[in-house]
């Protein structure tokens, strides 16, 4: 294999610690501390991004990593914790089952994930493009965490991490998606933290509980 | 050749031996100082051994050989896991002989023999104790061995000395991402297998949650200073085998003269300074964890290294 310049190898640590963190947030009980590591995923995000820019001498991967950091650092965390704070769940503590079953099934998902990318990385051309293994596997991750999560908030944070997923994958496989989808995703990822917002209080007012397995009580029986 | 190597394999394993006892009176002191405590005198882990070989040993009724023997036996896996690990020079010819495996191996016979004499004696806290330990040890044994698989596979040999070797052959800067997983990784178990905080409370003495202390509870005089030593000697060794994996700058490889020897030793010195220092602030940092939250986390520590293995077989460094 030839060898690879200073900066491709630290994407690589990058996405190492990208697939690191969704472990975390996957074992992570703490509302709070979640938030802090999708905070740390988007500082990732965006360090790997403005690296890979500069190493393929792309300007608009830098207004990608600019929008990258003022929505997924700075805004979104900002919103959710004001989110947090207002519906009393800073604290709060969820209860989990079975974290290392869930551990060995993200394990599996890794796998599965590796193996998915294995032919479409033969047909990539960028330099980056043994990384989209790590990219998919952060997507799957976050729809484990989604599913094994009870509380509307922690699906949300799931969520986010899911995008931050997808991202990664385009950085690395096409050196990031048109502006125009950018920017589109990116409103579309404000508005559904405004919606969630909402329908946190709903919830809230409707069952005293963020617990989605509350919703179940709505059926007949 | 020979005779200069097996002088440094002597005088390495003196070495483990004479700089274990510092580098726990250096992590003992570290902690005192980050909880606003006076710290005890770096040496004080000398002063206890002192202290310790003059006192009359007591042994319980029912002790049998084991009981007695099981000190011993524990201290020599300790210096023959020292003798294998290429800490200051890699030209060991007992390493040679012996690989990472095998070291895995010798960790496990001194858990053993120090579980089994926990149980002699019929105390509840012993067995207790003996019953905690081996449950960690056995979870965290399949996570060594992932971290040690993991630098085998990206140095492509078994044997530590090579790993070294092959590390500081490099001409360039490589970033291994696999290695920062099997990093993570070790951490975690050498918290785990030495007792260390997330995992057990060094310094309690009379808790129902001690593993460590639980199990030497019943020794007294030489005894216990060879146990203690011991321990001393198996953190001092578990930090050891992370500077051959992870940062092996300074180790003088084959064939390397005095000079370079002399400034391994002092690299080593450097390195100990700061894990030592390391340890105490994550110690400080991190609160104990439930004993049944243990097997979770080192379920962690295992994945990890897997994981370490999987982004070494996808990103090929």
């Amino acid at each position: 294999m030839a060898p690879l310049s200073f900066a491709t190898q630290v994407v690589q640590v990058l996405a190492g610690a990208l697939l690191l963190i969704s472990f975390a947030m996957l074992a992570e009980r703490r509302s709070r501390r979640l938030l802090i590591l999708l905070v740390w995923q988007g500082v990732v995000l965006v360090t790997s991004t403005v690296l890979v820019a500069t190493s393929a001498h792309l300007t608009h991967l830098y207004y990608s990593a600019a929008l990258t950091l003022l929505l997924k650092v700075c805004l979104l965390p900002w919103i959710l914790f004001r989110l947090m704070r207002k519906l009393g769940i800073e604290r709060d503590n969820e209860p989990l089952v079975n974290v290392p079953t869930l551990m060995l099934v993200g394990l599996g998902l890794v796998i599965f994930a590796f193996g998915l990318a294995q032919p479409v990385t033969a047909l990539a051309t960028t330099v980056l493009r043994h990384t989209l293994g790590i990219a998919l596997a952060v997507i799957l991750l976050s729809f484990l965490m989604i599913l094994a999560r009870r509380k509307a908030f922690t699906q949300v944070i799931g969520f986010l991490s899911l995008e931050n997923g997808l991202f990664f994958a385009a950085t690395s496989t096409t050196y990031g998606m048109p502006m125009v989808v950018e920017l589109g995703m990116a409103l579309d990822l404000l508005v559904a933290v405004f919606i969630f917002g909402i329908f946190f209080f709903h919830i809230r007012e409707q069952f005293d509980s963020l617990d989605l397995d509350q919703l179940e009580s709505l059926k007949e029986d | 050749m020979t005779a200069v190597a097996y002088a440094w394999q002597v005088g390495e394993c003196l070495l483990a031996i004479a700089l274990a006892p510092l580098f726990a009176g250096w992590v003992g002191q570290c902690r005192a100082w980050l909880q606003n405590r006076s710290a005890p005198p770096l040496w004080q882990p000398y002063r206890v051994l002192r202290k310790l070989f003059h006192k009359d040993a007591a042994l319980a009724t029912h002790a049998s050989w084991l009981f007695r023997a099981a000190p011993y036996v524990v201290f020599s896996t300790m210096v023959v896991a020292a003798a294998i690990i290429p800490s200051v020079t890699t030209d060991l010819p007992l390493a040679r002989v012996a690989d990472a495996i095998a070291l895995v191996g010798v960790f496990a016979t001194g858990r053993v023999f120090i579980s089994l004499a926990a149980m002699d004696v019929g105390t509840a806290f012993g067995s207790m104790g003996a019953r905690r330990e081996m449950m960690i040890g056995f979870l965290a044994e399949p996570a060594l061995l992932m971290v040690l698989f993991c630098a085998f596979m990206t140095y492509g040999s078994t044997a530590l000395p090579s790993v070294v070797e092959g590390a500081l052959s490099q001409h360039a800067v490589v970033l291994h991402p696999s290695l920062f997983f099997a990093g993570v990784a070790f951490v975690m178990v050498l918290l785990a297998e030495n007792a260390r905080l997330p995992v057990d409370n060094p310094s309690t003495h009379l808790e129902l949650t001690m593993i460590h202390e639980a199990m030497i509870l019943e020794y007294s005089a030489r005894h216990l200073a060879l146990l203690e030593w011991a321990s001393w000697l198996k953190l001092f060794n578990y930090a050891c085998i992370g500077f051959a994996l992870f940062l092996p700058w300074g180790i003088a490889v084959h064939g390397a003269g005095i000079g370079l020897l002399a400034l391994a030793i002092g690299a080593l010195l450097v390195k100990l300074v700061i894990a030592g220092a390391a340890l105490a602030l994550f110690e400080t940092l991190s609160a104990k964890l439930r004993l049944f939250r243990a097997p979770e986390f080192l379920t962690m520590a295992f994945l990890f290294a897997v994981l370490g293995l999987l982004v070494y077989l996808l990103l090929g460094v």
